[in-house]
């Protein structure tokens, strides 16, 4: 193919692979559809990544930016084919500014290592999508990724300045820049973040960070009713109080976790509240004793507290072993990201068990109850035909009753193409219009990212060729 | 052979989870060297998506098998394992001809297996090592005409001690020596120890320094005779039908020798001897006794730690640092242990390595058959060692081997001992005072 030779001059043979495993190797993420690219090509830098989308352009070739390929709504998994362009060799932090608490990174940097980078200056970057060991910058911008700390710190958008673009025929911009005030035209930033690679490929980002919390505390408790810990939520919130993390975990995501670790937690309850309260060490103390009198009050049973670092992170076991524990289960999980206002979770998660009774299939029901972010997943398996067929309608129902309770089809995880087909619900033909409009602008050939984000419309978008499993 | 257990590959969800904990990938960044991207091609090659093809082999091939990918995965999916079982099936795009892969598919045949061969290897090596054959050979160029693995083969290669422990021990037993225990940690039970094959041809000296560390903890030591290589190399190479004999004799010589412990010295092997009962799962007779042997084995610095560890009243003075041997972490599961006995050796100063887990790119004979990747994990462990250390401690054989030639090749010009001979010269330093 002459398009490989051209790709191959721009970034160099080394990094042009078309062999038959790599394809199959960049034809996922972490949903479970698969397609295979025609071609992986892994720019060194901004002016690669450009001369690889002048190639693209001309050939309408289609463009799929991919991080680490851990995303939750396909967003990097090539539906049409083309090219999967790897960021992650672009994985530089430029500057870490101390004076104007900025950073200047590359697409391909680490979450994590990133986070660590700024904890060794001293500071404190609190996005943290729980893939952020893998997960990559550039991945968290074009998903607009969140994390347990999104009630009190909000999302990545929240700690964006700026960003430089390749857009889709090879031309580059700079959007925003190194100040918080900015209100010079449109906020074009804001635009990029969570675009999901449909408008441009990102290959600087100015992030911004703040001091960090100077102690952390953590309470673990258990209501026999769902919607004690719901009020409970909503009454630590009344009072002033906002906690960096306020997880939820349902009476199923108990009883797996429980099954797997033997960790001694009740079964005979509806819900597991855990909160976590940061800042002046002198305030936290008062603030902990003051949500462990409201659990009790509310009617929660068993307030655990911990003292030390180490106490926490055994509070913290049950959370974090849900992933592992619904593994084990079955061997598919399809993790969903419904969010609804704060104060809608108990109706919503009643709506998740009349789902899963009624599809005959199981879920289990956690999140992270301060933002009203939970993540129905469900546990099926991807070669029991009838099984999924019974999920798509489950997906649907639920993403419909999130939808009526106010909420939208995607907290942190993207639309992609899974939930694209649900996109004229929540937004309606004007709204999709408007953001078609966008598209159209930035992107007429269509090149960057086809079929994400928006549902396939009546004319059948050009396939090139690929094998589709 | 029998594709691969489809649940073992389903089990992974492409998470992603794990790719950051892979020394490969760490060094390439390419799906195709990760886990998840090895036990997805895997997967495609065992549903008929993929064509075996040179491309699968490097996957497969070129995974070190340091399982550091396993205590990343939330669900439990063994890259390792899916990765052993399918070389097999893909070794018949090993490009590499002549002398190397020849020398190594007999060795794995008919040396390893086999004690009493090995130490007439050793002993003709020896020969060679000190009758300056080796000097005229090195400057006659007579290497030159062997593969790159063999030369680098020749030249790591540590001075062969006169005797394997194997032989020392055994005459020790005939003359009713080796019955020194008191009432002390191992209150008389007695402690098998594994030899190892390699192991015991060229660190004697570490079998002998974990013997006279065990009798001070009051251990009754045996060296049963009929143990045998653990068979770890030949599983890591796919040659599964090969393991499970060599793990049925060592399984046979250790019970009915009757220890308490199959006490082991070698991350490597050991982790190759508490996986039996997964090697033999199935079979109608060694399915329970792999199950009844793996539960008697047990790393040499666990061991200490658990059963009430006597420092030395002699000192180390140095400053060392701890290279995690990857199968004790990972499949031993043997982390702080080694840490935690070098921390109560009189003056010695334990510096914190960073990364100290991640693979030194020895396992097992990958740096023989991949230099290149070997080498630029070699380089960056060297390049972690902190300012200032004199001794690398470990706790396994090749990862000695390959530390050795990492300073000498690259420096800093640092000693490299196992745990146990830390710890024996501390003692024997005690002793002197």
């Amino acid at each position: 193919m002459a398009l490989i030779q051209k790709l191959a001059a721009v970034v160099g043979q080394q990094n042009v692979f078309s062999a038959p495993e790599a394809r199959y190797a960049y034809s996922y993420d972490a949903t479970f559809r698969r397609r295979q690219p025609d071609v992986v090509v892994r720019p060194a830098n901004m002016e690669e990544v450009a001369g690889v989308l002048r190639l693209a352009w001309e050939t309408q070739t289609p463009v799929v930016p991919r991080g680490a390929g851990t995303g939750l709504s396909g967003g990097s998994v090539p539906v049409q084919g083309g090219i999967v362009l790897d960021l992650t060799r672009m994985n530089r932090i430029l500057e870490i500014n101390t004076a104007d608490l900025l950073a200047v990174v590359e697409p391909g940097v680490v979450t994590d290592d990133f986070a660590r980078a700024v904890a060794e200056k001293g500071f404190f970057f609190p996005p943290d999508p729980s893939s952020s060991k893998s997960s990559t910058i550039g991945g968290n911008l074009a998903e607009n990724a969140g994390g347990s700390r999104a009630f009190k710190y909000g999302v990545i958008r929240d700690y964006t300045l700026g960003l430089e673009v390749v857009l889709a025929d090879g031309r580059v911009i700079r959007t925003g820049g190194r100040t918080i005030k900015n209100v010079s035209g449109y906020d074009l930033t804001r635009l990029f973040v969570g675009s999901e690679g449909t408008l441009g490929v990102i290959t600087q980002a100015i992030l911004r960070f703040i001091p960090p919390p100077e102690a952390t505390r953590t309470l673990l408790t258990f209501f026999p009713r769902l919607d004690d810990a719901a009020r409970t939520v909503s009454a630590i919130i009344a009072r002033g109080i906002t906690p960096a993390a306020l997880e939820f975990m349902d009476d199923q995501s108990i009883r797996v976790v429980e099954e797997y670790l033997h960790l001694g937690l009740p079964l005979d309850v509806e819900a597991l509240l855990l909160v976590e309260v940061d800042g002046p060490a002198a305030v936290l103390a008062q603030q902990i004793a003051e949500i462990a009198a409201l659990c009790r009050e509310m009617g929660s049973r068993e307030v655990q507290v911990a003292s030390t670092a180490k106490e926490a992170e055994n509070l913290w076991r049950a959370r974090k072993a849900i992933s592992p524990a619904v593994a084990r289960i079955k061997p598919t999980k399809i993790s969903e990201d419904a969010t609804v206002p704060r104060s809608r979770i108990p109706e919503m998660v009643r709506h998740l068990k009349e789902i899963a009774a009624k599809y005959d299939l199981q879920i289990v029901i956690f999140g992270h109850a301060g933002d009203g972010n939970l993540h129905p997943n469900i546990m099926c398996d991807e070669q029991d035909v009838g099984e999924m067929r019974r999920v798509e309608q489950a997906v649907a129902e639920i993403f419909q009753a999130a939808l009526e309770l106010g909420g939208t089809l995607s907290g942190e995880h993207g639309i992609g193409f899974l939930k694209a087909p649900f996109m004229p619900w929540e937004h309606g033909e004007n709204g999709l219009w408007a953001m078609r409009s966008i598209k159209q602008a930035l992107d007429p050939r269509g090149i960057l990212n086809p079929g994400k984000i928006f549902p396939p419309t009546q004319q059948v978008n050009n396939k090139v060729p690929g094998t589709d499993y | 052979m029998d594709p691969l257990p489809e649940e073992l590959y389903l089990r992974c969800v492409h998470c992603g989870m794990c790719v950051r904990n892979c020394p490969t990938f760490q060094e390439t960044g390419l799906e195709m060297d990760s886990p998840r991207g090895r036990v997805q091609l895997l997967r495609g090659l065992s549903r008929g998506e993929l064509a075996a093809t040179p491309g699968l082999f490097r996957t497969a091939w070129d995974c070190l098998d340091c399982r550091a990918c396993e205590a990343a995965c939330p669900s439990g999916v063994r890259p390792g394992l899916l990765v052993e079982e399918a070389r097999d099936r893909l070794k018949r795009f090993e490009k590499r001809r002549g002398v190397g892969i020849f020398l190594q598919e007999l060795a794995m045949r008919f040396l390893f297996p086999y004690p009493g061969r090995l130490e007439l290897a050793g002993r003709l090596l020896r020969f060679y090592q000190r009758s300056g054959l080796r000097t005229a050979v090195r400057r006659l160029g007579v290497l030159r005409l062997f593969p790159p693995a063999v030369r680098e083969m020749e030249r790591i290669l540590p001075e062969i001690p006169a005797r394997t422990a194997r032989a020392i021990l055994a005459d020790a037993k005939a003359n009713g020596e080796g019955e020194k225990h008191g009432k002390r940690a191992g209150d008389g039970r007695t402690a098998g120890l594994f030899l190892g094959c390699v192991t015991d041809v060229f660190f004697a000296g570490i079998n002998l320094a974990t013997t006279r560390i065990l009798e001070r903890h009051g251990f009754r030591v045996a060296a049963p005779a009929g143990q045998c290589c653990c068979g770890a190399l030949h599983l890591h190479n796919g040659s599964r039908e090969q393991a499970k004999q060599l793990a049925r004799r060592n399984i046979d010589a250790f019970l009915a020798a009757g220890v308490d412990h199959v006490v082991t010295n070698a991350g490597g092997c050991g982790a190759a001897l508490l996986e039996y009962p997964e090697l033999l799962a199935g079979h109608p007779v060694y399915a329970d006794r792999a199950r009844e042997f793996s539960r008697k084995v047990i790393d040499i610095a666990q061991l200490l730690d658990q059963t009430g560890f006597l420092p030395p009243r002699g000192s180390f003075p140095r400053r060392v640092t701890y290279q995690a041997s990857c199968h004790l972490k990972n499949v031993m599961g043997v982390a702080d242990a080694p840490k935690r006995l070098l921390r109560q050796v009189p003056e010695l100063t334990l510096l914190a390595m960073p990364d100290e887990a991640r693979c030194c790119g020895s396992a097992g004979i990958y740096n023989l058959t991949h230099p290149e990747m070997a080498e630029a994990l070699l380089r960056r462990k060297m390049a972690d060692l902190p300012p200032g250390t004199e001794v690398v401690a470990t706790g396994n054989p090749g990862c000695l081997v390959q530390l050795m030639h990492g300073a000498e090749k690259y420096g800093p010009p640092v000693q490299v001992k196992h745990v146990v001979e830390i710890l024996d010269e501390a003692y024997a330093a005690g002793e002197r005072k």
